[in-house]
């Protein structure tokens, strides 16, 4: 069982909303994603989603691209991503991990070992979900058996423009939960309508039954709580990297706990009053 | 050998043996889709196939001639050498062929913006005068690096109305204009088509371009053995056909229909760039490796990391790090053999065949050219070599004429 198929039932339980911030490893500094990470953790996130820095990253807008490009001049492949996963998990053992990046690296890394070499070290360094953002459920099969294995669940992104056939055909493969792009755009637009979203998560509702994060466009933690109150949970990315791209690291990690205590704030808003003791044990400054 | 082989690639999903198929993240897959169900509705629709047809024909210029060049020939010794003129198409290069088929079907899928990535320029070129033609919006993405070098084709692609859009990330070349124009796709689905330019990218492009470009070889099929009668050479075939690869569309078009005749030689050149074992070039087949990029797997160049590496060529139109998966696959199974030209060599033949047959080539092209001269050289003169001249040369003046003045070349 991973860390995600725990976390989400305890945070319905709790009536709240999963918090899932978005750092690309390697970002803004080779050395500080562990210390990121368990600033996000103490700020309120629920999960992380950790990026895997790619040289063409084609779904992804102007400011990923830039913290990928940085990271990958700072020699950070899926090696150094491992060993950032193993020393978060040596003081964190609860916050789920899932990777996010692109299929190349993935297929690279077991090419030059063997078949099933991601999966295996994946699981070893602690990461709980991997979601390679093209491969589509066609060709996801081998990966996905791998992963299986060792108790890694493969996330899968549903976009405005899915149909019913493709929602009904990623339902019966996803696991973990399923990520909702919010907009036709790439990652970091700016043109979120909640309008649309909620009519998209309605769509991808009449066949997924586990939980559904949105993300892609959420740049302000007024519209985090806005799509909050209809997913289950909220994946901030391009936002969270603009707020550290190029300050020296203390400053980087303040910034971090900064947003994301923010966003923490306005989503427990809408938690039930029986929490409020949780809630305040986050707003700790 | 009594059985003719048949070559019914790629499969349904795409692939070519492990090559092509379509990894695309879900923002695109719809689109994908679409456009598949249109090709599938269009492809053997005879309305469509005529008008195709009429477009080559009126206005492309088509078929392109195919042209005994007697002097090279002679000049080199040995083997004949036969150009197909690609060059002397509308707008200078093979790109047109494919883009007319392309901006049909995005008319009959009622996209009225159009958007490609372009290299060298030609494909470019191609789209915003067939976008001119329809009356279609047309924006083309181009790496900021390839504007430089191909200057008077961004000329021309204002002057068509088209807007070019600098590309500034990663290499700054085709592959990064390549990724723009996808995240230009995915956030403008609904008016807008794709119109790539090689038989890269997911499927079902590198089919679909290639079933556009094909016309190239199958005229040659009827064209050589009128040539060969004239010059009293008892054959049907060519015995080897050369041509350049970057993404490799002009050399699947004149492949493709020579695949089933196995004495034909089918001989694919790449950008050496600066000699295939200095790592400065763009020999994605006899350097690369199999990966995904761009939607397909194919081969690539690329570090241990998985991530894909610079390339380099004089010739912007071969400077990809990957190349067409068909074209991987035909290496595999061995019908294809695929080499190097260096940037010397392509040089070299650019000079010789404008000197010896007022013929200038693309830069591009020349790579080709370079090959088949040295092949001409050690085979007997029976034999025939057909070349697929694939573009024309007056885009690369300046590139030539500054490496001339760094005293390069004659």
């Amino acid at each position: 069982m991973s860390r995600l198929d725990t976390t989400f039932p305890r945070l319905r339980q709790q009536g709240r909303k999963a918090l899932i911030p978005y750092v690309t490893a390697g970002h803004p500094d080779a050395d500080i994603t562990p210390a990121l990470m368990h600033v996000l953790v103490e700020a309120g996130a629920d999960v992380i989603e950790l990026g895997v820095p790619f040289s063409d990253p084609s779904a992804d807008g102007p400011t990923i691209q830039a913290a990928s490009e940085e990271a990958l001049r700072r020699g950070i492949g899926l090696q150094q991503v491992f060993d950032q996963v193993r020393r978060f998990r040596e003081s964190d053992i609860d916050t789920p991990v899932v990777l996010m990046g692109y299929a190349n690296p993935i297929e690279r890394y077991d090419l030059l070992r063997q078949p099933g070499a991601f999966a295996a070290d994946a699981a070893a360094a602690g990461v709980d979900g991997v979601l390679v953002v093209d491969y589509p459920p066609e060709v996801s099969g081998d990966l996905a058996a791998q992963l299986r294995r060792h108790g890694i669940d493969l996330i899968f992104l549903l976009a405005p423009t899915s149909t019913e056939r493709r929602i009904r055909q990623i339902a019966e493969r996803a696991d973990g939960y399923v990520y909702c792009v919010s907009v036709k755009g790439v990652t970091g637009t700016t043109t979120l309508d909640i309008a649309q979203v909620r009519d998209t998560l309605a769509r991808i509702r009449q066949h997924v039954r586990i939980p559904v994060g949105v993300g892609f466009g959420i740049r302000d933690a007024g519209t985090a709580r806005e799509i909050a109150q209809v997913a289950d949970a909220v994946v901030i990315g391009s936002w969270l990297i603009e707020s550290l791209a190029g300050k020296p690291a203390a400053e980087a990690l303040a910034a971090a706990s900064d947003l994301i205590r923010d966003v923490r704030r306005q989503l427990d808003k809408d938690a039930p009053e029986q929490d409020q003791a949780f809630k305040t044990e986050y707003s700790k400054p | 050998m009594t059985r003719k082989p048949i070559y019914d690639q790629p499969d349904l999903d795409g692939f070519f043996g492990r090559f092509g198929g379509s990894f695309i993240s879900e923002t695109l897959a719809q689109a994908v889709e679409e456009l598949h169900a249109a090709y599938r509705r269009y492809r053997d629709d005879p309305a469509f196939i005529t008008e195709f047809e009429e477009e080559l024909a009126d206005y492309v210029g088509r078929p392109s001639p195919v042209y005994y060049a007697r002097r090279l020939s002679e000049e080199t010794g040995g083997a004949r050498i036969f150009l197909k003129r690609e060059d002397l198409n509308h707008t200078g290069a093979h790109k047109i062929n494919n883009v007319i088929g392309q901006a049909m079907l995005a008319r009959r899928m009622g996209k009225r913006r159009i958007i490609a990535e372009t290299g060298a320029g030609q494909h470019g070129v191609a789209t915003a005068t067939i976008c001119a033609r329809y009356g279609l919006e047309c924006v083309i993405y181009m790496g900021s690096v390839d504007i430089e070098r191909q200057r008077p084709n961004v000329q021309r692609m204002a002057l068509l109305g088209a807007t070019v859009v600098p590309v500034t990330a990663g290499s700054r070349t085709l592959k990064d204009a390549m990724n723009d124009a996808i995240r230009d796709w995915v956030t403008n689905v609904d008016n807008t088509f794709y119109l790539i330019g090689s038989v890269a990218g997911m499927h079902p492009y590198p089919t679909m371009v290639r079933d556009f470009q094909t016309v190239i070889g199958r005229e040659c099929l009827t064209q050589m053995p009128v040539l060969f009668k004239r010059l009293g050479m008892a054959k049907q075939h060519p015995d080897a056909v050369i041509a350049c690869v970057g993404g490799g569309s002009n050399a699947i078009g004149i492949f493709h229909p020579y695949i089933e005749h196995e004495g034909v030689r089918l001989i694919g050149v790449e950008a050496a760039g600066l000699g295939l074992d200095t790592g400065r070039h763009a020999a994605s087949i006899q350097r690369g490796s199999p990966g995904v990029l761009h939607g397909s797997r194919s081969l690539i160049l690329q570090d241990d990391n998985g991530q894909v590496r610079e390339t380099h060529s004089i010739s912007a139109g071969l400077d990809y790090p990957g190349v067409g998966p068909e074209h991987a696959w035909l290496h595999e199974i061995g019908r294809a053999e695929y080499v190097g030209a260096t940037d010397d060599e392509a040089l070299s033949a650019f000079h010789r065949l404008s000197r010896v047959e007022g013929i200038i080539p693309a830069l591009e092209a020349s790579h080709a050219v370079a090959h088949a001269l040295k092949l001409a050289a050690s085979l007997p003169r029976e034999q025939a070599i057909l070349v697929n001249l694939s573009g024309r040369g007056d885009k690369d003046m300046e590139t030539v004429m500054a490496r001339r003045d760094s005293g390069g070349q004659p």
